[in-house]
């Protein structure tokens, strides 16, 4: 029930738009069955599954928008809904920033859907809770994991023919693995739209052998390092970096892009020739959502190059900022993939002379956004490498350092990998700042 | 959790300070004249909940617990002169939790309207439970706790800020933004955050209570650019998000702390806050950019919360001691072995860290918490020795003790209510001594006001806090504004570091509307307290950075 083909969402969002009294009217309608396993010291703590489904309807008055929600499809119900809208509407003051909704637009399909993770049950997920417990239990360790699964759709409709439709799955896997004693700890995680994809018991394997590999570490001196951060430990970083690319605050002065006297800093080259960072919901390793869902907004979706080369060659807008500035409204990155190189995680250590191994970041915090400088930690597994190879474990650090200087200093990116919605290469950085040590494990 | 998921949950897309929605499931948007109704009547809750309690026992239930839940909030964002949102939403519904065979099952329903809706969320909980039970390897080991009968509880003196008509909250913010712009900044954002929770509570150990909690948090942020070097600067409000009314923006002169900057106690002066905000971020563009080193740390209430909320408050949740959020928030230096000893150095003597449930103005102040105990009061940190956690029901047998403390917690009916923070204070100082004297014998220090960036290692170790507003202290006397300051500490080094904590006179509350926890994630707003202490000798980083 909770997801709706492509022909009864249109359905219902026609009997919405069909009701409207409304200037304008923008209609969205999303569906999701969902379930989870939770598990700790070794056995299951929580479990549990929902499914909804949400119609939205933002009614529209000169420049006064109001939006209400049900989740009944019945006629009775999508009748109310649009009167609510309509009722908050007419309640609600000028939004000056308001701009006309969207005439039809083209949306190609993205490959985001898959049986094999619509199909998960309970069952699929208390199997793998128990995989990931026993990799852990045969090397006498103890395992904390989350299974989290997800299949829905999204449709969104307006008064000018505007008509979208998208239907996506995903599998998120998470497990912390952790010594006896407390001395080790080792982090794997793994997601895909396509839970073929998935391998619990290799993912926790390879925590299993980080947290016994990371036991008993020794400590370092703070300062600056030659690092390889992990795809896992480099991708929440990309990640600020890539949504900070927002025109309005950069034009207005307040972003690390905005040029001293005015402007932008797009068209400059702020990093290392050999980064190259695009978005695109079309990639076949993480597709997504082709079209912006948000109420008045329904913008295709398109591949778009944030940093080509090292320059910066395009910059977000919102609708609104878009047509003040007379500019094509170019819609944020979600997932972003950045450009890697052809060698593994294993050959760039190989030819890493010293320097420090780093296979996750914890707790990262904004300190500055002039510099976009952030702090955090290194966790679950960190080990000093000497003539290429991995020497020995070392204590966790606690890094202050800024996306825009660590690409400056990019010595090397391996084979990109899927992070959390985004393909993010092992990076080899040089003069990575770490300020303190901590003993957390 | 932060800032940007009320506003995102303004465009109604879904969701530690860790990012979940906030109450957004099943939050609704409704016309502000329904925050006027008054819910289904206790007398209906009840009968509800009585339906679910004897489908409980009939399935062999050793306790249950039934909460039916009503939650309204509005959220009203702004920037210089225009609103950018108004959102009024409403989540109803039952959550239901039974102990059967040794294990825990959990269901819920939305828009509770009869008992067979109970009754059959009452069903699928005692089947999760069944099911639960066959692969448990330990039955769960409850704490006995006794009815309380049918009472109720509201936050103390509230004037309910959701029927404040919303063209007044409009205003008010636009006069802030005025009132920012007038006085130098080129940007402002003020925003209006408020929450009713209404709670009906009943267990099998027949407690049946009927709980009205109110929370209000206006904030603003300022920015200020030196066009001339394109330096750019913000300073935040000094407000703390608290468990009151309206009443909390009309402001005694009683409620002041007056001294370098005004700061703010039981009510808040907005206009004098974003008026000095504006000026404050101004001058912090062409402020001296510290030198790094070790100094004594003067630290404000509107900071030290932070600080205390995550490297103790945290750091002594059972559950995270247990290993139950090793896989996302982690686990705690503050082991079992550590509190054992009783002889566990936390801080030095003067550190006296309390859990209260029942303080006035708190974000945490309840009558009951959400698995029936009584709100009570409890010492962790005592003399600097660390005596106490914060625990559950199904937890406090591990420490020995059958007295539950009142730490469950669920950010709406459709969660699975879990161990989550009471407030959690630092005593102030016994010995009568003011901010001016404490500041008096500082050689070489950094008075700090405000909470800024925050962060934490898994295990509550190794930390680093920013602020808004850091004031160079030569002498005994603050001299000028600095700029670019963090400080970092492992965290028992420097509760050791603590030397001396101001009098009662200063005590003040700072807090969050967004504690992350759990996975899926669930969201708690918690209060922490203190009067302005000094930390000697902590290592200060300069963060300027080129680029």
């Amino acid at each position: 029930m909770a997801i709706l083909s492509e022909q009864e969402a249109k359905i219902v969002i026609s009997k919405a738009l069909g009701f409207s009294g409304s200037d304008e009217i923008f209609v969205s309608l999303k569906g999701e069955n969902n379930g989870n396993i939770r598990y700790a010291g070794n056995s299951v703590s929580t479990s549990g599954e929902t499914s909804n489904i949400s119609l939205s309807v933002t009614s529209v008055f000169g420049k006064k928008s109001g939006t209400a929600t049900t989740s009944e499809l019945d006629e009775e119900a999508i009748r109310k809904v649009v009167s609510r809208a309509e009722e908050l509407a007419r309640l609600a003051p000028d939004n000056p920033e308001y701009v006309k909704g969207l005439q039809a637009q083209q949306f190609q399909p993205t490959p985001s859907f898959f049986t094999s993770t619509d199909q998960i049950d309970a069952d699929y997920r208390a199997q793998g809770a128990l995989h990931s417990i026993e990799s852990g239990k045969k090397a006498g360790l103890n395992v904390a994991g989350f299974i989290q699964n997800a299949s829905g759709f999204t449709a969104i409709g307006n008064d000018k023919g505007l008509f979208g439709y998208n239907k996506a799955s995903s599998v998120n896997f998470s497990a912390t693995v952790r010594t006896e004693d407390g001395s080790g700890s080792g982090y794997a995680a793994q997601d895909y739209n396509d839970s073929a994809h998935l391998n619990i018991k290799s993912a926790t394997d390879i925590a299993v052998q980080k947290a016994l590999a990371s036991s008993k570490a020794r400590a370092l001196e703070p300062g600056k390092y030659t690092v390889i951060l992990e795809p896992q430990a480099g991708q929440e970083l990309l990640r600020n970096l890539v949504s900070s690319f927002d025109a309005r605050s950069a034009e207005e002065g307040r972003s690390f892009l905005s040029k001293k006297g005015g402007g932008t800093r797009l068209g400059e080259k702020l990093f290392d020739e050999k980064v190259t960072i695009y978005s695109d919901p079309f990639h076949r390793d993480i597709p997504s959502l082709p079209f912006s869902p948000d109420p008045g907004d329904g913008r295709p979706i398109e591949k778009t190059v944030w940093v080509e080369k090292g320059v910066v060659k395009n910059l977000s807008y919102s609708r609104y900022w878009a047509d003040k500035k007379s500019v094509k409204p170019i819609v944020a990155a979600g997932g972003f993939i950045f450009e890697g190189g052809t060698k593994s995680l294993a050959e760039l250590i190989k030819n890493t002379e010293r320097g420090i191994l780093v296979t996750r970041l914890w707790y990262i915090r904004a300190v500055d956004p002039q510099t976009l400088l952030y702090t955090g930690l290194t966790r679950d597994g960190t080990f000093y490498i000497e003539n290429g190879q991995i020497k020995y474990p070392v204590k966790n650090f606690r890094f202050n350092e800024s996306p825009v200087i660590m690409l400056n200093n990019l010595e090397e990116a391996g084979i990109p990998q899927r992070v959390r919605g985004s393909l993010v290469p092992p990076l080899k950085i040089r003069d990575f700042t770490f300020t303190s040590l901590s003993d957390a494990v | 959790m932060n800032r940007r998921d009320f506003i995102q949950l303004g465009s109604l897309s879904a969701g530690a300070l860790l990012a979940t929605s906030f109450a957004a499931r099943g939050a609704n948007p409704v016309h502000p004249q329904s925050f006027s109704d008054p819910g289904l009547d206790v007398s209906i809750k009840k009968r509800l909940a009585d339906a679910g309690l004897n489908t409980a026992r009939k399935q062999g239930a050793t306790y249950a617990d039934i909460r039916i839940g009503r939650y309204l909030n509005q959220f009203i964002t702004t920037r210089e002169d225009r609103v950018q949102s108004i959102v009024n939403t409403e989540s109803f519904g039952a959550g239901v939790r039974v102990l059967v065979n040794g294990s825990w099952g959990f269901a819920a329903v939305e828009n509770v309207k009869n008992e067979e809706q109970i009754v059959k969320a009452t069903l699928a909980a005692a089947n999760i439970a069944k099911a639960n039970a066959k692969i448990a390897s330990v039955p769960i080991e409850l704490a006995p706790q006794i009815g309380y009968g049918e009472v109720s509880w509201q936050t103390p003196g509230v004037q309910n800020a959701l029927q404040i008509p919303a063209r007044e909250k409009v205003d008010l913010l636009l006069e802030v933004n005025r009132a920012a712009l007038e006085n130098g900044a080129n940007f402002v954002n003020s925003n209006l955050f408020l929450i009713n929770e209404q709670k009906y509570f009943a267990s099998t150990d027949g407690t049946y209570a009927d709980q009205d909690v109110h929370r209000i948090w206006p904030n603003f942020t300022v920015t200020s650019i030196d066009k001339s070097t394109g330096i750019f600067q913000t300073r935040s409000s000094l407000s703390s998000p608290v468990g009151r009314g309206y009443e909390y923006l009309k402001t005694n002169p009683t409620d002041k702390v007056t001294g370098v900057t005004t700061r703010y106690n039981r009510a808040y002066d907005i206009f004098e806050d974003v008026t000095a905000a504006a000026r404050q971020s101004r001058e912090k563009s062409s402020a001296k950019s510290v030198e790094a080193g070790k100094y004594d740390l003067v630290l404000d209430p509107s900071h030290l919360w932070l600080t205390i909320h995550e490297s103790v408050g945290h750091a002594t949740e059972l559950d995270r001691v247990l290993g139950f959020e090793a896989n996302l928030a982690g686990t705690s230096f503050a082991t079992l072995d550590k509190w054992k000893s009783g002889k566990f150095n936390y801080g030095s003597q003067k550190v006296n860290i309390f859990a209260d449930k029942t303080q006035e103005g708190s974000l945490g102040a309840v009558g009951w918490d959400d698995e029936g105990v009584k709100a009570t009061k409890w010492d962790l940190i005592k003399n600097g020795i660390l005596v106490n956690y914060q625990a559950t029901r199904d937890q406090i047998h591990i420490l020995n003790n059958n007295q539950p403390q009142g730490s469950s917690y669920a950010d709406s009916w459709s969660s699975v209510q879990f161990q989550r923070m009471a407030n959690v204070s630092l005593q102030a100082g016994k010995t009568p001594l003011s901010v001016d004297e404490l500041i008096r014998d500082v050689k070489k220090g950094i008075y700090i006001i405000g909470d800024g960036s925050y962060s934490i290692d898994q295990q509550r170790y190794n930390f680093q806090f920013g602020g808004q507003l850091f004031y160079e202290i030569r002498d005994g006397k603050i001299i000028n504004q600095l700029k670019d300051v963090a400080y970092q500490a492992n965290t028992q080094e420097f509760w050791n570091s603590l030397v001396a904590v101001s009098d009662e006179r200063d005590y003040r509350l700072g807090g969050t509307f967004f504690d992350g926890k759990g996975q899926p994630g669930q969201s708690s707003s918690v209060s922490h307290g203190s009067a302005t202490a000094r930390f000697n000798g902590v290592n200060v980083i300069n963060t300027a950075r080129k680029i």
